[in-house]
């Protein structure tokens, strides 16, 4: 009764947005069928969403605080640290994959090993010249930590699951999604843990 | 950018969208020039600028190429399975469909851009288009707000127009396809850039002419209210 009352109050202000209204969800569902009609399984549930995304989608990626601890638990129990302890690989591997932009797309040979693509929303090594600006900056990134083992280790679950630490951050479940392989992500905190990595020069 | 037809290679698009506009095909051996674009049979002069928009002879939401593909079927009676494999032109292969949308599109250069928002069905695809831009999904969990939600931000070294917020960024981008891609050497339509950012998102191919897509193109229009068209352009 009492969200009744609110709703029709709200509706008002709603309609008098421009240009209205909310979607339907089950036709916005309908219709994501109908333009991404592809039957193969692996395909089919990259077009479905998993509880994260659908959440992150419907609060523009700004959780109310009980939802944001919801998801950054749920993520958290996602990760899995390699067996040995082990978060570093080599750092010259970690940078191929931080400037590999290939993998998962329609367009890809479907063996084709997935890159991390850092690059496209981070700086890293301050000689690269070619980087985004969706991500923070990375220049420096262990230095700045000592080299300390612990950030290492934090840095690991990070890239294995960006919203254990950060709920709705842009940034891709990298670990998670069976993007990158164990291996792949050691490389990768190589890459920013190194003191020989160009990102630390 | 170059909207000298002389320097423009979209322009050879536009000529041969020309005289498929004006040829007969089809079982009916009809030509298009009957196609009701928005603004009565067979106007071209603005059409484009208001598009996507809710026709009532098809009771939906149609952008340009739906509109072409259902007058293609409707008045032509053209069987459009061939016409929709080439949707996509390649060295060699030119594609009807982008060649008829840069020939109308340029019909509304220098035109503001106003696709309406009367019908309830127009306000409907626009809910539905926000719903699709900001919706997260597949193995990178990126929707289009991840690249083109804010203002400033580049991939790469490629800037990325803001397209979540009504303004310039998202009237220049918008109002300037169809555009002559000079890395494809290809005239391309809206629905090919989105087919492209579908595949940076890694989802799968997105049906050409489909709802979705029309959706998207509804949203877009919005937050481009006003643009000037400069169609075709020129892009990288
Ligand atoms: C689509 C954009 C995107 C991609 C691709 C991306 N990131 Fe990020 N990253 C972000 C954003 C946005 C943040 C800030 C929000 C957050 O902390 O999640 C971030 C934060 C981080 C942080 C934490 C920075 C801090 O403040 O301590 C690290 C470390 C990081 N990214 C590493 C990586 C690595 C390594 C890769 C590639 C394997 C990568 N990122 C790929 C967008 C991205
Ligand atoms: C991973 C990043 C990424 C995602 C996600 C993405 N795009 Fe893009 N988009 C790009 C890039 C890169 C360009 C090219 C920019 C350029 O060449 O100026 C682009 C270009 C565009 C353009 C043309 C801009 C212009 O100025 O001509 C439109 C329109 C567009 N995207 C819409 C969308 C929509 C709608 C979605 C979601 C269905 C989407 N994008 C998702 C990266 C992305």
């Amino acid at each position: 009764m009492r969200i009744l009352t609110m709703i029709s109050l709200l509706v008002p202000l709603v309609a008098a947005a421009q240009p209205t209204s909310e979607a339907d969800i089950a036709r916005v569902d309908a219709i994501i069928a109908a333009t991404f009609p592809t039957r193969e399984p692996a395909w089919q549930r990259r077009v479905t969403q998993d509880e994260t995304q659908r959440q992150c989608s419907i609060t523009r990626n700004e959780p109310p605080d009980a939802m944001f601890e919801a998801i950054r638990s749920r993520e958290l129990a996602t990760i899995r640290f390699p067996a040995d302890g082990q978060v570093l690989g080599d750092w010259k591997r970690g940078e191929d994959i931080a400037q590999n932009g290939r993998g998962n797309q329609f367009s890809d040979a479907p063996n084709t090993v997935a890159g991390g693509n850092c690059y496209a929303c981070h700086q890293m090594a301050p000689a690269e010249l070619s980087y985004g600006t969706l991500g923070p900056s990375l220049v420096g990134y262990g230095r700045e930590r000592q080299f300390d083992a612990a950030e290492a280790r934090s840095t690991y679950a990070k890239i294995w699951n960006a919203q254990s630490v950060m709920p709705c951050s842009m940034m891709p479940r990298f670990g998670h999604n069976g993007v990158l392989t164990e291996q792949q992500i050691r490389d990768t905190v190589s890459y920013l843990f190194d003191p020989a990595s160009p990102v630390n020069k | 950018m170059i909207s000298d037809p002389m320097a423009n290679p979209g322009y050879l698009a536009v000529d041969r969208g020309e005289i498929l506009w004006a040829e007969k095909r089809g079982a009916k051996g009809a030509s298009l020039e009957a196609c009701d674009l928005g603004r009565g049979p067979g106007v071209l002069e603005g059409a484009y600028a208001a598009l996507p928009r809710y026709f009532a002879d098809a009771d939906r939401v149609m952008d340009i190429e739906q509109r072409l593909l259902w007058c293609m079927r409707t008045q032509q009676d053209l069987d459009t399975s061939d016409v929709i494999r080439r949707r996509f032109g390649e060295p060699g292969k030119t594609s009807d469909m982008e060649d008829l949308t840069a020939f109308i599109a340029n019909k509304s250069n220098g035109m503001p851009l106003h696709a309406p928002m009367t019908a309830p069905q127009e306000k409907q695809m626009f809910a539905v288009g926000e719903a699709m831009f900001n919706r997260r999904s597949a193995v990178n969990d990126f929707s289009c707000a991840t690249c083109h939600g804010e203002a400033g931000k580049r991939i790469r070294l490629q800037e990325l127009p803001d397209l979540a917020h009504p303004g310039k960024s998202a009237q220049d981008s918008v109002a300037s396809w169809p555009a002559y891609r000079v890395s494809q050497s290809q005239t391309r339509t809206m629905q090919h850039r989105l087919w492209d950012c579908y595949r940076q998102m890694r989802m799968p191919m997105p049906e050409y002419g489909s709802e979705g897509i029309t959706a998207l193109q509804v949203y877009m229009a919005q937050q481009a209210d006003g643009g000037e068209i400069v169609a075709p352009s020129i892009k990288r």
